[in-house]
């Protein structure tokens, strides 16, 4: 009886240590930041633009995928290593800078422990002194589209928008009320306006929440100026 | 010991007496070895018609949930109110990279190569077919994913340890178009010309499926110019532009040999013009229109379930129906009889509503295609008048409705219950029910038993017909600068519409082109390949909830939820317009996303596993 307890009991802690054999530890170190252009952040919309870290030394490539939410900010829980972080040629609103470490548009990326990194990108256009203003149920916003990239590279405005809506997520897909505004019908990029009636919400609310999106010609993703809250 | 050693000799002598040869070298009843195909042509038959069988097929009639992934159709089925919410379609969506597949045609293409028990014409004909269904699977595979690994022979491991030479790269998109427009020429001559074979390629077939191959490269190289970010630099997506016009040149050319060939022509059997159209994709015998078709056979466990799942519920034969229900983008597509565009007036310009007598007065002196391919609030299926009515309107604006299929209510003033909804709904978040207030009518079969779970459909799926080979003709001499001959074969089509006033050179417009494969096409699985091609889709399903067109005929509206129009009876007892029928213009409850048909849609993701494998295959653009 003693002798089968003993057993019982030997082959129980052995589960228990085995649970730490066969688990990892969880990854630990945080890497955050936001994309910025000369420390101001880019504004884009959820869930489009995104970017890959890779770490060299496995059999298999993958990337890891890390969103950059509206603000321009990111964060990605990972094992401390050495990444090299690219943002697809095709993402986002701008264009990558030269990386004098990598001699390309790489970033490398020693991760040892949590790390704060903001990372400069050269976008097409900026949205310079948005402000809102509101008359009833009309919302209207003035802004200046400023053109950063000039030369071989620039691209033109297909079209500027002032997107509203009853969330915090405030783009193309997420409104209740658009208006959108042809880029060859902008007589001064200095002075913009656009305007939009927001109709009757459901539930009733007296806010709102409004942005400026610009489009590039060529490019897929916008870039928009800063979510902010209006009330009617 | 005495008893062990007699034992054991009884024992050998039982197994000396057992036919060792017989027992062991039985021959197996259920597996066939090459030796036996290859010396018997049924045998080779049977595995052909399985290829055949197998060729990708994104929206069939077999997989109907399919057509309610883009703006045709609402599906009106719990497990598939998905496709109404999400947003984005994944960029693995329509993805294939079925080489397993690739390696059985080459192994029958090689194995046919040797087979020298077949008769010589068989032979010839079988090693055509295996190439045929071999250029079908590159075909549906350069439309999904663009350039692609070109394999013409089964590969094999020699276990040295370096399987580095198996890895071959992408071909270009226009490397893959041309293979297989050179696959369909050569074997041409070794497949038989005959019309009346529909289910085996044919040499009808080969000019058919030449002619959409080339419209559809023609295209790319055309419109991917408006898209130069959809392309990859060593060209394994996207076609040199300068490439389109002798593309759209050898379209026409495959497309008229076929028209003038005279083997085929437009169906018309009936007098009755919608009756007509939708009787060309369920009359089997003496078609014709059909060129390729997929075949099923009635008791013999090839069946299919369209009618079975999109009948009427008010008459279904089984407890199954009315899933796909088509959208009023569509419905409204349809012109008017004088060839303009009108989308359907519920009102008046007072505000006052516009009262019908029947609800089928609503859609009248339109193109015939539409009751063809609709099932529309009044008409008839089966003898039967569907009950597509969503309540009752009163005078004061309520409506009175019910939560089931035919509920009973009491009306104000009244003192019995009666019909409150009809059998079919439409009634919001009621699966089965015609929740977008219409029903779809092509390809359902009207014998009866059809929409019977333990009988089903022996209602072919139609892949090439004549009808679209005029099209493309049409396409391809309007892209060429031939207006002339362009409107000459569309109207061909639409006459058989009832379209008689036919279109002038001046007509002939992008948009017009786009529209009229639209509505003669609908729920025949071209309008995914077709948006690709005209690198319309990022525009059309560009994931804004705009409001539905006033413009159906303009190509690059915005369509990125379904719509839906439904019928009320007008309740005004002893007052004006009582029992009549009014419409509203609504959308289904269960539709709360715009469709966002991204630039990394256009060429489907190919998998980190596949490029893990194989370091050779680049990605396709604009993914990651």
């Amino acid at each position: 009886m003693k002798l089968q307890l003993i057993i019982i009991l030997g082959v129980l802690s052995s589960f228990l240590y085995s649970c730490g054999l066969d688990n990892y530890d969880a990854p630990g170190s945080v890497l955050e930041g936001r994309l910025v252009y000369n420390g101001e952040p880019i504004n884009v919309s959820y869930n489009d633009v995104t970017f890959q870290l890779w770490e060299p030394g496995w059999q298999k490539k993958a990337e890891i995928n890390v969103a950059v939410d509206q603000d321009g900010s990111y964060s990605a829980l990972l094992f401390n290593a050495n990444y090299k972080l690219i943002i697809p040629s095709n993402q986002g609103p701008f264009r990558s800078k030269l990386n004098a470490e990598s001699a390309s548009d790489t970033i490398l990326v020693n991760l040892n422990g949590n790390k704060v990194l903001d990372i400069e990108v050269e976008p097409y256009y900026m949205i310079r002194n948005p402000l809102f203003t509101v008359a009833g149920r009309v919302v209207t916003g003035t802004f200046k589209a400023d053109k950063i990239i000039t030369g071989v590279n620039a691209k033109n405005i297909e079209e500027v928008a002032i997107y509203v809506n009853k969330t915090m997520f405030v783009d193309f897909r997420s409104n209740v009320a658009a208006t959108t505004l042809a880029g060859s019908a902008i007589s001064d990029l200095n002075a913009i306006t656009l305007s939009t009636t927001v109709p009757a919400l459901v539930p009733t609310q007296t806010y709102v929440f409004v942005r400026i999106g610009l489009k590039i010609q060529g490019i897929e993703d916008l870039i928009f100026s800063p979510i902010v809250k209006v009330n009617l | 010991m005495k008893k062990y050693s007699i034992l054991l000799l009884l024992l050998m002598s039982l197994a000396w007496g057992c036919n060792d040869k017989a027992f062991l070298d039985k021959q197996p009843t259920n597996i066939l070895v090459d030796s036996q195909i290859w010396a018997d042509k049924s045998l080779v038959l049977s595995v052909i018609a399985d290829l055949y069988d197998r060729v990708p097929e994104f929206q069939t009639i077999t997989n109907w949930s399919e057509f309610a992934s883009l703006d045709e159709g609402f599906a009106s089925n719990a497990g598939d109110y998905g496709r109404h919410k999400n947003t984005e379609y994944g960029y693995g969506e329509w993805s294939n990279w079925d080489y397993g597949l690739i390696r059985e045609v080459n192994m029958f293409i090689e194995k046919c190569g040797t087979a020298d028990k077949l008769d010589p014409a068989d032979k010839s004909r079988f090693l055509a077919e295996g190439r045929f269904i071999r250029a079908n699977i590159y075909f549906e595979l350069v439309k999904r994913m663009g350039g692609v690994p070109i394999i013409l022979e089964p590969l094999t491991y020699d276990f040295n340890g370096d399987p580095t030479y198996l890895r071959k790269p992408r071909s270009k998109e226009v490397e893959v178009y041309d293979f297989i427009i050179k696959e369909l020429d050569e074997i041409k001559v070794d497949l038989p010309k005959s019309s009346v074979i529909k289910s085996r390629a044919t040499q009808g077939l080969i000019l058919a499926m030449k002619s959409r191959v080339c419209l559809y490269a023609a295209s790319i190289a055309k419109y991917g110019a408006t898209t130069p970010t959809v392309t990859l630099p060593a060209g394994e997506v996207g076609i040199p532009a300068g490439l389109a016009t002798g593309y759209y040149q050898k379209a026409l050319a495959a497309a008229e040999e076929l028209i003038n060939s005279g083997d085929y022509s437009l169906y018309r059997k009936k007098e009755n013009l919608s009756e007509n159209f939708s009787n060309l994709f369920i009359d089997k015998g003496n078609n014709p229109e059909a060129i390729f078709v997929r075949d099923f056979k009635l008791k013999s466990g090839k069946v299919e379930g369209w009618t079975l799942v999109n009948q009427p519920w008010s008459q279904a034969e089984d407890l199954e129906g009315g899933r796909l229900n088509p959208s009023l983008n569509l419905v409204q597509s349809f012109e008017k009889l004088d060839n303009t565009y009108e989308t359907y007036a519920t009102n008046k310009a007072d505000g006052d509503y516009i009262y019908f007598t029947s609800p089928k007065d609503m859609f009248a002196n339109r193109d015939a295609r539409l009751e063809g391919t609709v099932m529309l609030p009044g008409s008839f299926y089966k003898g039967k008048q569907l009950d597509i009515w969503a309540g009752f309107l009163l005078a004061d604006g309520t409506v009175i409705k019910g939560d089931n299929f035919g509920a009973r209510k009491t009306l104000p003033g009244k003192t019995a219950a009666e019909y409150v909804v009809g059998f079919d709904g439409p009634i919001d978040n009621l699966e089965f029910s015609a929740q977008s207030g219409f029903y779809v009518r092509k390809y359902m079969d009207l014998a009866v038993g059809s929409g019977q779970r333990g009988v089903m459909s022996e209602v072919w799926w139609i892949r090439y017909r004549l009808g679209e080979i005029y099209l493309n003709a049409a396409e391809a001499a309007f892209e060429l600068g031939n207006n002339a001959k362009a409107a000459t074969y569309m109207n061909i089509v639409r006459e058989r519409a009832g379209l008689i006033i036919p279109l002038t050179e001046a007509d002939i417009t992008f948009d017009r082109v786009v529209h009229e494969r639209k509505v003669e096409l609908a729920f025949e699985g071209h309008e995914l390949w077709d948006m690709k091609r005209w690198r319309l889709a990022h525009i059309i399903w560009n994931g804004q909830s705009t409001e539905l067109t006033t413009n159906p005929g303009k190509a690059d509206e915005v369509s990125t939820r379904v719509f839906g129009m439904w019928p009320y009876k007008y309740y005004n007892p002893g007052g004006a317009n009582d029992g009549k029928y009014v419409f509203q213009k609504i959308i289904p409850a269960q539709v709360t996303n715009a469709h966002r048909f991204r630039l990394g849609n256009y060429y489907s993701d190919i998998n980190s596993t596949i490029r893990n494998n194989n370091p050779l295959i680049t990605r396709n653009p604009n993914q990651e």
